[in-house]
């Protein structure tokens, strides 16, 4: 038997030549998790989408200033955190570890704060009577999708926040390898691309005419 | 993008604790999927039987019960259908054969994802024990039916016994089991396209890895529905918003607050992910089929590429065919004329399979081993259910036919099993593979046909009384005088049920007892047959090739090769005049 079973040096794939998905298997498996979870946004944003086109009077009640402009501020947190994940992710694979970890604290001091300024719109929506059941402006589904939505994706960022701070943790102590940190920044990129719906379709859409 | 070292390759554990209970290896998780899916299918079949004989003898005293409330009758079809579906067809053939069996045949040394291969199995074991434990929690099982309908599912215990704290735990069950399922999908994905060993194209990977990664495939996408849809119906329940509910329900004379949504919601998500769950479940099977049709009619897969396209075409119309479940929801005659097009379309890849496994015996030498029956009744079980299938896809005949028990005949040859044949064979024919012993064939002769004619016994009738007009769902029939004129053939049915779950005693008896005295599996190959299993001691050892990987140098079924030496030539072996193993990027 021993003629035609080979020991395969450690490293090696299937080695069957050209491989159009010659990717890492953490990746490739970060990859389906993205698939997956855009599967799960998209039915929230479905749902919302089909209450919001059934129900005649769909409350529009957030006015430029200051909600919308409090929402943009947050958009930018989460923008601008991308950009410092994509400077992490390319000192990681110049192998800079100080640098890498540097980008990623900076990416998780912006997604945290992304996280604040959302808990503060949170709150003072809450304190002018906005609940998952009832809001003063029209039908109580307004208060469940915006409620659902923005609270599903918060959770994310939360995640998010933690993973990437395991992350610097583990490559700053050379645990992790730059393609960790690359897998992670997958995760965030997708996290900031679902916001990128979720603000027209939330705020944008629902901004009150003046 | 090359990496480090293989990430898969770990030592083999020490202590009874992490080689049997908390195991990373993707053969003991395999086992405990499979034993995990044995447990349920009787709890499954106690219920059914449980049903039965309410159905023939409404005013029995029954053990647990005593006299049943028609409340009851429907909670134990509720958890009958949801341990059945989701931890017996969803858990044994996928998780459970394929995590032990996907690395081996692709030439694996573990699935690549070891750790979360273990989570997924604990979350599903978890999620098992909290849908359990809604029989024993106030108010009892919930009564909604395994597709939780709403508003009935999403109210509260105001709308009946069990829809309070016991539909609450349906649904983080199935939640938690979605995730556990993702998990798993995930896995098989990467394992599948990553960890294939030298040589193991895409179209040399034995049926069942092709069947497997394209169920995980149907999984990853379904259930990320499934998950999303059981938050906003947790959500309904507890945080009082109202996706699901519409406004001006009242419910046993209570205006309920509730104003807006809409169940039909609840429907649309529910069958988007259901239908393809019908897949999760049969294509294993499928795949199993195929195999064990190659080997034990000595012959090559007839049309395996093919077989790998409808396949694919099966798990891709599968996910645009919901709307045959919904029918009788008022939808639009448009969009049910589009779904039942697709639907009927899913005929032509069936057909294909099934023309190819006639054509896989023809002219074959069959050994009719225990195994090759439950495929060959495999085969049966799919024609008669998917036949019945046809008749459901068209709106006109489905809107009689849908609230009776045609439709339980139907899905239950189909879906059930169809599916629990596939467990079945495969089962048979692994098991000197699994456990390094053989089950008894003369047992298993005795199970598969006691199995089969009993099977059919129970649930062909059904698919009369079905067109006679017998609604389903009913517990009893007693006040409907034209129901009573049914009851012998209730009777029938309720006899054939019990003499089939007799035989599944026989099963089991056969399983524990070859587990420590069947006749030892000397030979690697008993079957001779191809793939990369078969080159394996049984059981196989910890990292499955010893830290040497094997190299692949041809199909999966090369059975029969004109010239060759044996009438069967494994995938490892080298030569022929065909080359080496280089034509690998076909």
């Amino acid at each position: 038997m021993a003629d035609h079973v080979e020991a395969v040096a450690t490293g090696s794939r299937w080695g069957g030549g050209v491989a159009p998905y010659a990717i890492g298997s953490k990746k490739l498996g970060m990859w389906l998790f993205i698939v997956s979870d855009s599967l799960t946004f998209s039915v929230l944003i479905l749902v919302y989408a089909y209450l919001r086109l059934a129900t005649p009077d769909w409350p529009t009640p957030f006015p430029f200033s200051p909600s919308i402009i409090f929402a943009s501020v947050m958009t930018f947190c989460l923008l601008s955190s991308s950009v410092t994940m994509v400077l992490a992710v390319a000192a990681a694979h110049r192998q800079e570890h100080l640098r890498t970890v540097l980008w990623l604290l900076a990416t998780m001091i912006l997604g945290s704060a992304f996280l604040v300024l959302h808990v503060t719109e949170w709150s003072h929506l809450i304190h002018e009577g906005v609940k998952p059941f009832e809001n003063p402006w029209g039908t109580p589904l307004f208060g469940g999708t915006f409620f659902g939505l923005t609270g599903m994706h918060m959770l994310h960022v939360t995640i998010g926040v933690i993973y990437l701070g395991i992350i610097a943790f583990g490559f700053g102590r050379r645990k992790f390898s730059s393609e960790d940190v690359e897998v992670s920044g997958l995760y965030w990129h997708f996290v900031d691309l679902v916001w990128m719906f979720l603000f027209p379709l939330i705020y944008l859409m629902s901004v009150k005419p003046s | 993008m090359a990496t480090e070292a293989h990430p898969v390759v770990h030592e083999a554990p020490k202590g009874f604790l992490w080689k049997y209970i908390f195991s990373v290896d993707h053969k003991v998780i395999g086992i405990q999927y499979y034993l995990l899916a044995l447990v349920a299918v009787f709890v499954g079949i106690f219920l059914s039987l449980l049903m039965r004989l309410h159905l023939v003898w409404p005013s029995a005293e029954l053990p647990f019960f005593g006299k049943m409330t028609p409340e009851q009758y429907l909670a134990l079809m509720t958890m009958h259908g949801t341990i059945m579906v989701f931890f017996v067809l969803t858990t044994a053939p996928q998780s459970g054969f394929g995590n032990y069996f996907l690395p081996i045949q692709i030439g694996a040394p573990d699935m690549a994802f070891p750790r979360l291969n273990m989570l997924s199995f604990w979350f599903t074991f978890l999620a098992f024990v909290v849908l359990v434990a809604a029989f024993f929690v106030t108010g009892g099982a919930p009564i909604s039916g395994w597709t939780a309908y709403v508003p009935l599912s999403a109210v509260g215990e105001i709308a009946g016994s069990g829809l309070g704290l016991g539909q609450s735990l349906w649904i983080i069950s199935i939640a938690i089991f979605a995730g556990a399922s993702l998990m798993g999908a995930l896995n098989f994905i990467t394992t599948t396209l990553d960890l294939r060993t030298k040589g193991m194209s895409l179209f040399r990977m034995p049926l069942t890895v092709w069947a497997w990664f394209i169920t995980a495939i149907l999984a990853l996408l379904a259930f990320a529905v499934l998950l999303a849809a059981g938050i906003l119906l947790l959500l309904d329940r507890h945080a009082g918003t109202s996706f699901f509910i519409p406004g001006g329900l009242v419910i046993t004379g209570k205006l309920l607050p509730h104003q807006g949504g809409s169940p039909l919601l609840w429907q649309h998500l529910f069958w988007f992910f259901g239908h393809p769950e019908v897949y999760i479940s049969i294509l294993p099977g499928m795949g199993v089929t195929s195999h064990i049709l190659a080997t034990f009619a000595r012959k090559p897969v007839f049309g395996y590429r093919a077989m790998v396209y409808a396949i694919c075409a099966i798990a891709l119309l599968g996910l645009s065919v919901w709307g045959h479940h919904m029918f009788t929801s008022g939808m639009s005659p448009y969009s049910a004329f589009a779904f039942s097009l697709l639907t009927m379309s899913i005929g032509v890849p069936s057909a294909i399979k099934t023309f190819n496994w006639l054509g896989t015996l023809w002219g074959g030498q069959i050994r009719f081993t225990v195994a090759m029956l439950f495929a060959l009744g495999f085969v049966s079980l799919f024609v008669t259910g998917g036949l019945s299938g046809l008749f459901l896809a068209q709106p006109a005949v489905d809107l009689p036919l849908h609230d009776t028990y045609f439709v339980v005949g139907h899905f239950h040859l189909i879906m059930g099993v169809a599916a629990i044949f596939g467990i079945f064979a495969a089962t048979y024919y692994w098991f000197p593979k699994m456990f390094g012993r053989f089950l008894s064939e003369p047992l298993g002769k005795a199970h598969f046909w006691l199995t089969f004619i009993g099977v059919y016994a129970i649930f062909m009738p059904m698919h009369f009384i079905g067109l006679s007009g017998h609604p389903r769902r009913y517990s009893e029939t007693t006040a409907v005088p034209f129901l009573g004129e049914l009851d012998p053939v209730h009777y029938f049915m309720t006899m054939a049920a019990f003499m089939t779950a007799a035989a599944q005693l026989i099963f089991v008896f056969n399983f524990f007892w070859s587990l420590w005295r069947g006749k030892k599996a000397v030979e690697l190959n008993p079957w001779e047959a191809t793939t990369l299993e078969w080159t394996v001691p049984s059981p196989p050892p910890h990292d499955n090739f010893l830290g040497r990987y094997p190299v692949i140098y041809r199909g999966p079924y090369e059975y029969s090769v004109p010239g060759a030496e044996k009438d069967f030539v494994p995938q490892h072996l080298p030569g022929d005049g065909r080359g080496p193993g280089a034509s690998a990027s076909q």
